[in-house]
């Protein structure tokens, strides 16, 4: 049967399509307005073609901001994920003791981010907050706001008590789904613990992992509102994650076009490796039929 | 190889006493003989796939004992019993080749490189998989999944037995007979104990010298195809077995003759007092149609299946199924029938009863 094209259909998504306009597009549009022109207020541009982008391309202060970034980003990576897998293996497969688990865990993910924040950073001070003064009181040199080190430690610590449980419950989810048998047939093949996970558990929540891991990426990367409460980027500019930098020099030097020409770069790498997470998992699925 | 024996057997899932302390499996004494190909037959639930399980050694019974030729296993776990397993859904490791998922039992059994190259080799050639041997597992078909699972088992030349739990579910149906046939030439080459679960008939009956029928918890027949055919032990056997199943009609027995209300249908033998319920039971394919006299029935339905005609018929009230062979066209009238005495089973109480020879 010869199926007919109704383009009227089209008018459904009209809704959609300008709530994202306004919602995106048009402030998206805005920020590309201001990448390529110059402007002394009043409404009055001038056109600057690429010269914002070849100097943040060129800027000390950018790089730094992106080796930091990454670095955090990284860090996080490397903890949050195998950890998660490690939570997730031992987890209480059902019943009483699972269900705590599971709630437990999900306690920290609905936590408002600058309420995370708010808890770290009075936890951690050394004149009132338990971890800090209790550090103080062991003697243990630590101080999160002059120490660059304890900065990152703090920030990280936090980061992985308030993320490792989403990579934990989707590992978890991928796990509950590998029927008995294979464990069964293990047992007979007289596998391994390490060949079960290696050859058995690793490969079919392999899918759930890309995707917690792309998260944590994404999540991690534009990481905003947590070092903001907690350190505001110090001591000095050891914890200026790029989001950071980016509100500092839109909102508080008011460097409008570097800010923008920074902004679509930022973008544009986040796309970029969403782009390439996303290849992979399409592959890899194409790859399994 | 070994002769598997389970002795006084019994399953149940949940602790006596709770509410759901219902038997899985009740009492079952049953010797395995080595070399033989069973097929473990009933329908879901029955607890085929729990007595497997026991063999396999996957579930420990709750009471009552497994031997493989004389030694007690009942406490050894799985992978001390060297049996292979075939699960419904095919098990092969993702990650790895063709070649790598069969030698990978002989690897962990610490076995030298050279003679697991050789053994993969042979085994490959077996099962037909010797041309996908370095292609990944997980880019195969069902099949050819199913057969890597078969092969691992089968790798390993000191293994017990192989059981099969429901193998062919997600095979495509025509390949289903090309594995099953496959299935039987490796048990007539290389004569591994086979035990293979299935609520299918008619691969218990193609697979299998000898078919356990189980029922609710209980092995109620033991039997080559023909046996649970002609002779079911059980209603429940005849029922199952065949397609239409068995016509199991209320009768009051009296020596030879078995009274369907009025009518006398003679049976092959004498049966003294039988006490209880009293059926008698005839095949729909044993029913002859005569020309005249005979039981009057009255035809309700024909089905015709291209190579047989099911006609649904009613006998006095009892609804009836006669298989008949292609032919001229029935109408709707009443057919006469006739039930050849020696197909006749008689049953008491849902089991059957031997009559005395004459």
């Amino acid at each position: 049967m010869e199926k007919r094209q109704n383009n009227k259909a089209w008018l459904l998504v009209l809704p959609v399509l300008i709530l994202v306009a306004f919602s995106a597009v048009i402030p998206l549009m805005t920020v590309v307005n201001y990448a390529f022109n110059d402007t002394f207020g009043n409404n009055q541009f001038f056109w600057n073609g690429l010269g914002w982008f070849e100097e943040m391309v060129r800027s000390e202060r950018l790089h730094a901001a992106l080796g930091r970034q990454i670095l955090f980003t990284g860090i996080i990576l490397l903890i949050e994920v195998p950890l998660g897998i490690f939570i997730a293996l031992h987890m209480p497969k059902k019943g009483f003791w699972a269900s705590l688990c599971l709630v437990l865990m999900a306690l920290p993910l609905l936590i408002p981010f600058n309420v995370v924040g708010t808890i770290w950073q009075i936890f951690c001070r050394i004149d009132i907050g338990l971890l800090g003064r209790g550090m103080a009181e062991l003697g243990v040199d630590y101080n999160y706001t002059n120490d660059a080190f304890d900065a990152w430690l703090t920030l990280i610590v936090m980061d992985v008590w308030h993320w490792t449980s989403l990579v934990a419950l989707l590992c978890f989810a991928g796990l509950r789904s590998i029927p008995d048998a294979f464990y069964q047939a293990a047992r007979i093949d007289q596998s391994s613990r390490w060949d079960i996970f290696r050859h058995i558990e690793l490969p079919k929540m392999s899918g759930v992992l890309l995707i917690a891991v792309l998260l944590r990426f994404i999540d991690s990367f534009m990481i905003y509102t947590e070092p903001f409460v907690v350190t505001g980027g110090g001591p000095g500019n050891a914890t200026t994650f790029l989001s950071i930098d980016l509100v500092k020099m839109a909102i508080g030097q008011f460097d409008l076009g570097p800010a923008a020409a920074f902004s679509l770069m930022y973008f544009l790498i986040i796309l970029l490796v969403s782009w390439v997470f996303y290849t992979v998992m399409v592959s890899r699925d194409e790859g399994a039929q | 190889m070994a002769k598997i024996t389970l002795s006084n057997l019994a399953h149940r899932y949940a602790p006596l006493g709770s509410q759901a302390s219902s038997y899985a499996l009740t009492e079952i004494n049953h010797v395995w003989q080595d070399g033989g190909a069973y097929a473990l037959l009933g329908p879901s639930g029955c607890g085929k796939t729990t007595l497997l399980n026991i063999i396999s050694g996957l579930i420990k019974p709750s009471q009552g004992r497994v031997l493989f030729d004389d030694n007690d296993v009942t406490g050894v776990p799985t992978e001390q019993r060297d049996i292979a397993q075939v699960f419904q859904f095919p098990v092969v490791y993702d990650t790895m080749t063709v070649r790598e998922n069969l030698a990978f039992p002989l690897k962990n059994r610490g076995m030298a490189k050279p003679d697991i190259q050789a053994r993969v080799a042979l085994i490959a050639e077996m099962i037909g998989l010797e041309e996908l041997l370095d292609s990944k597992a997980r880019r195969l078909s069902p099949d050819a999944k199913q057969k890597i699972s078969l092969g691992r088992g089968m790798v390993r030349e000191s293994v017990n037995a192989i059981l099969f739990d429901e193998p062919l579910t997600v095979i495509d149906p025509h390949l289903k007979w090309e594995l099953r046939t496959q299935l039987k030439a490796l048990h007539r080459e290389f004569g591994h104990t086979m035990i293979y679960v299935t609520h299918d008939q008619t691969e218990a009956m193609t697979f299998a010298d000898k078919v356990v029928m189980l029922h609710e918890g209980r092995i109620v027949q033991i039997g080559t195809p023909e046996d649970l055919f002609e002779q079911p032990e059980h209603t429940f056997v005849g029922h199952f077995i065949g397609s239409p199943g068995m016509n199991l009609l209320d009768a009051s027995i009296h020596g030879d003759l078995a009274m369907l209300g009025e009518r006398a249908v003679p049976l092959a033998s004498a049966y003294g007092t039988v006490a209880g319920r009293t059926q008698i039971g005839i095949r729909p394919e044993h029913i002859r149609v005569m020309a005249d006299g005979g039981l009057p029935a009255e035809i309700r339905a024909v089905e015709n299946v291209g190579h047989r005609r099911i006609v649904r018929a009613h006998l006095d009230g009892h609804s009836l199924n006669i298989v008949l062979p292609p032919g001229e066209p029935l109408g709707t009238g009443t057919l006469h029938l006739q039930f050849p005495p020696d197909k006749i089973n008689v049953y008491a109480d849902e089991w059957r009863v031997a009559g005395s020879i004459r």
